[in-house]
Formats: C-alpha cells, structure tokens, sequence
C-alpha cells in the first residue's frame, strides 16, 4: 500500500514539500504497478501537481483537495435533496394514505398507480431515503466535504498526500450515488429492505418481495462502491493528519475540527472496511447462488428455499459493527465544526482542548463495543445483550463531557449571535435532546419495549440526522466566504435556523410519544386498534415536515444566489478566526499558502488573550504574548 | 435573536415535557408479572433523563441569553472549577447514575430471559411467516411433532409442515391463528420463523422477540389480566408488513380448557 512504510523523519520541521515529493514519488510507483501512466507533471511543483489549466482538470477530474471537496458539497447537497424530497412522500402517505400526489406514477407506475403509493412502494422510498441521507448526505457532507477542504488547509499542507486517491474517492462515490439512484428504474424498483437490509429477506432474492431481487444487488453494489470511496478517503485523511503538518502544527496545535476528521477517518478505515466484504457476501448470496446469511429450510410460497447454511445474526453482526461507528462517523465531524464555529463566535478557547479531544476519541473507541445494543432482542444470547449494554451507558460519560465543555465554555463568553453559531447552538440542543433517549434504549429491558418503535426513530433523528444537519449548516454558513470569496445573507441565514430548529422539534419530539405509546416503525398504515388513535399525531408531524422541508429551501436559494451574487467577503478572514484557513488568500490558491509555507507559532484558539494587539491572535502570528492557555 | 433563541429553547423543553409529565401518553397497561419492573426502571430513566433534558437546555438557554450581548470592556470568564469540575461531574454524577440505573435495569432484563421456564408452564409454539403467525399446540402428548419445510402448504393449510400420517407426536397436534392462553399461568413460546425476520410484539404483555429464521428462540411470560390483545410484527417483513398481526387471547383457566377442546376438535 504506498504510504505504508514509516515516515517518522517528517515530523513538524521537516519542509513538507520535500515530504510531499516523496510520497508522490511512492504514489507514482504504486500506480506502475497498476499499469497507470506516471504523472507527467509530478516534479514540476512542491504540492505534487501544477494548477491545471484545462476545464476538465480543473473542475471535474480534478486531483486538487479543494475542488473534491466542493464537488462533495454538491454530490450531498443533491442527495439531501433527493431524501428530504423522498421523506415528504412519506409523510404525506403516513398522514393521508389514499391521498394522491400529483405526478408521483411518474416515478413508478406500478410503485403508485393512480398516483397513491403502494404499500411495498412506501417501504421502497423509505428504505432509499434511510441510505441516500446516511450515507450519501450525513457521511459525505460534515466529513468527506468539509474535511477536504479544511482539513489539509488547518494542517498547513498543500494538498492531501495522495491526490489521485482523492480524486478517485470522490468519483467512485459519485459512481455509487448513481448506481443507487438507478435502482428506481429497474423493473420492481429499489429494494424494500430498509437501510439496514436484514438478511434473510435481503438475501434470498424477488421471492421475498418487490425489489428484493435486482434492487438489493444494486444497493448492495452502490453501498460496496461507496466503501470503497471511504477507505480512499480515510486514508488520505490519516496520513494527511500524521505527516503533513507544517513547522510548527503539533498534534495539540490542529484546531478541533481537524481532530474530528481525523477520529472519524480512522473509525471510517475500519467501519467501511467490515460493510464491504457483507456487501460482497450479500451480492454473492444473489449472483453465486452462496448461503452466507440464508439458514436451511426457509419456505416461500409453498416453496423450499435452495439455499442452506447460512446465518441470519452473521448479517446484523457484520451490519452493526459498522453501523454504530457509522453514527459517529456522521456526528463526530459535527463535533468537530460545532466547536470550532463556537469558539471563533465566543471570542474564547474551550474550557479545555485536550479533554474535548480525548472525549471525542473515547467515543470513537467505545462504538466498537456497543454496537450489540442495536440487537438486544434479535435472539443473540441474552447475556451479550447485557454485555453490550455497559459500554453503550459509559459513552454517556464522554458525550456528558463534551456537553458539558461546551456549555461551560458558553459561560463567561462574549457570544456573537449569526447563521453559524445559531446553528452550532441548535447542534448543541439537538444533541441534548437526541442523547437523553439514549438512556432508555442503552437498558436491554426497556429495548423490549422501544425497540423498533418511533422511540428509536425519533432518538436517531436528533442525534445524528438534524444535529449532524445542523453541523453541516454551521459549517457552510462559517466557511462560505472562504470556499468561495462571498458572503451569505445573514437574514435569510436566521430564518432558516429558526425554522429548521423549531420544525425539527415538532416532527421528532412526537416521535418518542409515539414510540412510548408502542407505535411500531416501518409500518406505512396504522391498522392496528391501538394504533388507530395516534394517526392525528402523524397528521401534524406530516404538516411540520412539510414546513420544515419548505424552510430548507430558504438554506438553497442563500447558498446559490450567494454564490454568483453575494456580496464579496470584505477581507480574508471575515470572523476573526485563528486557524490557518483564515490566514491564507479568499479562495485560497491552488496550493493553499502561495509563495511561502505557514510556520505555526501558537495553539489554534488564541482569543481575548490579555495584553495582545487584537481579541485573537492567529496561529502564524509571530506576537509574543503569554497565554495562560497555551499548551507548554 | 439571541433572546428571542434562548426562549424557544426553553418553551420546546417545557412543551416537549409536558406530554410526559401530564402522562399524556401513557404507555399501554401492563397485564404481565415481570412488566412492573420494565415499567419502573422506564419511570427511573425517564426521571433522570428528563431532568438531565431540561437542566442542560435552559443552562443552554440562559447562557445564551446572558452572554450574547457584551459590553465593550467584558471581560471572558472562566467557568468556575474549569473543565476538570465538570469532567468529574461528567464521571460522578451523570455517569455514576446512568450506569447504576443500568446495573438495577438488569433485573428486569434477568425476569424475562435469565429465569427458565416454570415446569408446568403451557408451551406454545408459534411461526411466522410472511405476513401472518400461526400458533402450535401439542396436545395431549405434550409433544410436538417436527417441522417439515417440504410438507408446508397454505393451499392445505398445513403451515407448520406436519406430517401427521408419518409422525406420531403430530397427530395431536392443534394448529391456531390465534394466540389463546391461561390467565395467570406461564406461558413458554417456542418460536420458529417460516421464511424471513419477524417479530413477536405485545406492547401490554411487555414483551418484544425477534423470530429468527434457522434458529428456534423461545421467550416465557404470564399474562395476569383476561382480555384479547394485538400481536404486531416489528421486523420489517416485506410489503405486507404493517398488516401482520394476530390476536392473543387471555382466558381464565376454564374457557382455555374449553377453547382447547373446541379446537381439537376443529383439527
């Protein structure tokens, strides 16, 4: 693998184009081995590769960090389109079930003949929705986009080490977006499974459903490919993080954002390095007629199944153990541009640096070994599930922790109110809200009870899907200047945030009623007798998703007019900020910094220190002030 | 903003608060032994998460108000103790908590599924399948003949695959679509799943088990008011999985015993 060999000499004083060259050097070979033509350009500059000139290099197969991210942006911004669009259908047929939604047979007319949904069609788009926004949205956005741009740029470098790599990564994902999308156009549509896609009925093909057939090979073939994009990514996010930091960046001097990329990088090397292989068994289940997950002597439609041998807890096993580090991995990065966004708007450090980093890491660690709570009832030995249960209450303590730096940091401050900190703020409360039910569903005994009901759903949704959202929002509205040298509207910014965060309460809150009251989920009617009467809370959760989508299209129209028509950033660091994205030009250059390199002289949140010039001071400013908060 | 900010918060935690403290939705009745406790480790849990819930989101809240509008000459504060205070608090108060209410939550937990079955309960056997639960009773054998995939018919309404003119212990055998059970008597459900993942869901009985296909699991309880109850599936199934549900019966001894005849007869 190039990179692998140790590359302990590049410390923080060592040039780092030197270091860069080299390991392009060791890119290049490895891409001989792959019979790929050798970079022709890769000597000609220290950051590996020269500005590209053609429309194409430039924009679309681009190899610079920036571009990708950015084309990440668009590639989550489109699927967050795509699934919020989906939810809408949802809610409406939950709300309203008979009632007709103008031109929807277009999309399928066996799916919604006379344009009312399908039973199997409803758990059709739920299941696209549950995985365009897991992962193409709320892994994508906060970490792959956000941390391409800003992550090379906080270390000091020019680019990531292996530029072709990320370029790669982010057309193998976008390949895996529209493999997934195309799943709506074969034959019985994409597949029914849920995002979870639990074996057996995701293995045992078209007998199991409409969509189980071709529809669960596409998924799992988009899902393999999107894998595969992750761990190009990780990697080059790792290594960026390790060993191309400029003079000066230690690993306490990287701002908090950058930390959470590279926790999440590590946990995306291993978590997405588990989903492929399942996703490999699972295609081979459909396409080589194999038995991994279909145990013998299953009968469908009169009919003996072939397959024999197979174990059903073998998918949830391997599903989960990426799929609770997926949660973080959706929810760390958030951490990470929450507080780095808090921080530059309170005009302070956090109370403590190291203790937000170590929390950060500890959850990472931890969602190893909890991932069991999402199968307390799945028949697994009742003993493990107490064993899963421990550890699944001990992340209380890092997540207690890091709320609670956030919100003791907020005292004291010299808060300043716009989009971006209103949305970390909003982060701040989600995360509150969505953590708390946590309690209950970590307890196997009152699993029983909440398991599989609106009360998981609702738990979810807080924590990872609009707190991870809100991430997403803060860090747009922080970084636009930077990544495109325009300002966005900070009135149409604050009605976006308090609608989005007034709307988020009323669809999820009821959720935990509903879940509390036994209201199952996945169900796309309410048949049952003590069901019946919950259907008028879905009737306003229905009208406050269509309100709260409608105010997400306020965030569309900011982000685009801005974009060509917004107002220019008045200066290169428009928030006085401290970290190295602040101190280069607005769009920074095609290798970051321009002529001269950063050299880093202080830790990354110098603010209000006492005696300085200015209430910051940046990380390459050579003013000699004591801190009492900088590291020693 | 920032006042008009800081009061939503804390108008959405006093609302989001209210349904619960005004029992406004209640959790369906309990009519199992073990429920109690399930129901007030969930009364614990709710208290300590509820107050957690509404201490941080109007601390939230007042932060934000009190701190958004400096003076020119404020100076930053620290908060007092510093971050050490509050990772001890993080470690002392809430995680202390949080895992005692944890290792107390593990009796519940241990009622269901670490106590065997009592000798004498009454075992049931149920399947399901896509989209419907048929229950198995074994007669006066108390054996229950095997399962044959192959001899599996809806047409012939064989759905347990029994093949009375070979097996003995099957011909006994009283194949329902419903669930019927003695009052306070337990209950021993041996579960067998046909086709794919389901789920065995009696919100009143508090108790919830997946069906896992190639592999027999099996839950007990006792049921301790009489009265008829929905059986949900909660595994998402395929399309008809929102429709499969079935009905348990709680008799008193006497009209189970009649019921059981009645069926038997039925076969």
């Amino acid at each position: 693998m190039p990179g692998s060999s140790s590359r302990r000499h590049c410390s923080n004083h060592v040039a780092p184009d030197a270091f860069v060259r080299g390991a392009f050097a060791r890119f290049v070979q490895t891409k001989h081995l792959f019979g790929v033509s050798a970079m022709h350009d890769m000597s000609a500059h220290a950051v590996g590769h020269g500005a590209p000139t053609s429309f194409i290099r430039k924009h679309v197969f681009s190899i610079d960090h920036k571009v990708i991210g950015k084309q990440y942006y668009a590639l989550a911004l489109v699927a967050a389109v795509v699934g919020m669009f989906l939810s809408w259908l949802m809610r409406i047929h939950l709300g309203w079930g008979s009632f007709a939604i103008p031109g929807l047979h277009l999309l399928s007319s066996s799916g919604a003949p006379g344009d009312v949904m399908t039973p199997e069609y409803y758990l059709q788009l739920m299941t696209m929705h549950g995985t365009i926004m897991v992962f193409f949205v709320l892994t994508t956005a906060p970490f792959a986009a956000f941390g391409n741009f800003f992550l090379p740029i906080q270390t000091g470098a020019e680019d990531m080490p292996f530029p072709h790599f990320n370029m790669m990564s982010f057309w193998v994902t976008f390949v895996a977006f529209m493999v997934m999308v195309a799943a709506f156009f074969v034959p019985d549509g994409p597949s029914l499974g849920g995002w979870t896609q639990y074996a057996p009925l995701s293995a045992i093909g078209a007998v199991g459903g409409p969509g189980q057939g071709w529809g669960v090979v596409f998924w799992a073939t988009s899902i393999g490919i999107f894998c595969i994009g992750q761990l190009l990514g990780s990697l080059n996010f790792i290594t960026t993080t390790l060993d191309m930091r400029c003079k000066g960046m230690s690993l306490m001097r990287l701002p908090i954002s950058a930390w959470g990329w590279f926790i999440t990088s590590v946990m995306g090397l291993t978590a997405f390095a588990v989903l492929m292989p399942a996703c490999i068994l699972l295609i081979l289940d459909h396409l080589a007629g194999t038995s991994f997950f279909v145990p013998t002597g299953l009968v469908i439609g009169d009919h003996v199944l072939p397959h024999s041998g197979g174990s059903t807890l073998l998918w949830q096993h391997l599903f989960w153990f990426f799929g609770h580090p997926e949660v973080y991995i959706a929810i760390v990065p958030g951490m990470g541009i929450v507080s780095h966004v808090l921080i530059t708007n309170m005009r302070r450090p956090m109370l403590s640096h190291r203790v937000l980093i170590y929390s950060m890491a500890a959850l990472a660690v931890l969602s190893y070994m909890v991932y069991g709570h999402h199968m307390f009832v799945s028949g697994m030995n009742p003993v493990s599930s107490l064993a899963f249960s421990f550890p699944t209450l001990v992340i209380t303590i890092p997540s207690t922790i890091i709320v609670l730096i956030w919100l003791g940091s907020l005292y004291g401050s010299k808060l300043r109110i716009n989009s971006a900190s209103l949305f970390s703020l909003g982060f701040v409360s989600m995360f509150i809200s969505g953590g708390v039910s946590g309690f209950f569903l970590a307890q196997p005994s009152l699993d029983i009870m909440l398991h599989a009901t609106y009360f998981v759903v609702g738990h979810f949704h807080l924590v990872m899907g609009v707190a991870a959202m809100f991430g997403i929002f803060a860090g747009t509205y922080f970084w636009f200047p930077k990544m495109t040298g325009r300002m966005m509207n900070e009135t149409l910014g604050k009605a976006h945030f308090i609608l989005s965060f007034i709307g988020a309460y009323c669809i999820f809150m009821p959720f935990h009623y509903l879940g509390i009251a036994g209201n199952v989920r996945r169900y796309q009617a309410f048949t049952d007798d003590y069901l019946i009467p919950l259907v008028p809370v879905h009737k306003f959760i229905t009208v406050a998703a269509l309100v709260t989508g409608f105010a997400q299209l306020i965030f569309i129209y900011n982000l685009i007019y801005s974009r060509f028509k917004g107002p220019h950033a008045p200066n290169d660091n428009p928030w006085q900020g401290t970290s190295l994205e602040w101190s280069t030009a607005t769009p920074p250059p095609h290798n970051n910094f321009g002529a001269t390199m950063p050299v880093v002289y202080h830790d990354p949140y110098q603010y209000s220190v006492e005696g300085a010039a200015a209430d910051y001071i940046m990380q390459t400013s050579t003013e000699k002030v004591h801190s009492p908060d900088e590291e020693k | 903003m920032a006042k008009l900010f800081a009061v939503v918060i804390v108008l959405i935690a006093i609302a989001s608060a209210v349904p619960i403290v005004m029992h406004m939705w209640p959790m369906p009745q309990d009519i199992s032994v073990h429920g109690h406790l399930i129901d007030e480790q969930f009364a614990d849990t709710m208290l300590e998460a509820g107050i957690s819930f509404l201490a941080s989101q109007i601390l939230l809240a007042y932060f934000i108000w009190r701190f958004s509008s400096p003076a020119p000459g404020d100076k930053i504060k620290s908060f007092p103790g510093g971050a050490m205070g509050l990772v001890l608090a993080a470690f002392l108060l809430v995680g202390t908590e949080v895992l005692a209410l944890g290792f107390f939550g593990t009796k519940a937990w241990a009622s269901v599924y670490f106590t065997p079955p009592a000798a004498d309960a009454v075992t049931v056997q149920a399947q399901a399948g896509q989209f419907a639960f048929y229950f198995r009773y074994p007669g006066p054998d108390g054996t229950f003949g095997p399962i044959h995939p192959d001899q599996v018919s809806e047409a012939n309404a064989n759905f347990f695959g029994i093949d009375a003119t070979h097996d003995q212990d099957s011909k006994d055998d009283i194949v329902t679509a419903e669930l019927a059970i003695p009052v306070n008597k337990e209950v021993h459900l041996l579960m067998h799943s046909k086709d794919v993942g389901h789920s065995f869901y009696v919100p009143e009985l508090r108790v919830q088990q997946d069906f896992v296909p190639g592999l027999d699991v099996s839950v007990h309880f006792t049921a301790t008011k009489i009265g008829r109850y929905e059986i949900v599936c909660t595994q998402l199934c395929g399309l008809g999985h929102y429709n499969m549900k079935a009905y348990l019966e709680v008799k008193s001894q006497e009209d189970y015993d009649a019921w059981i005849k009645q069926q038997a007869a039925l076969q």
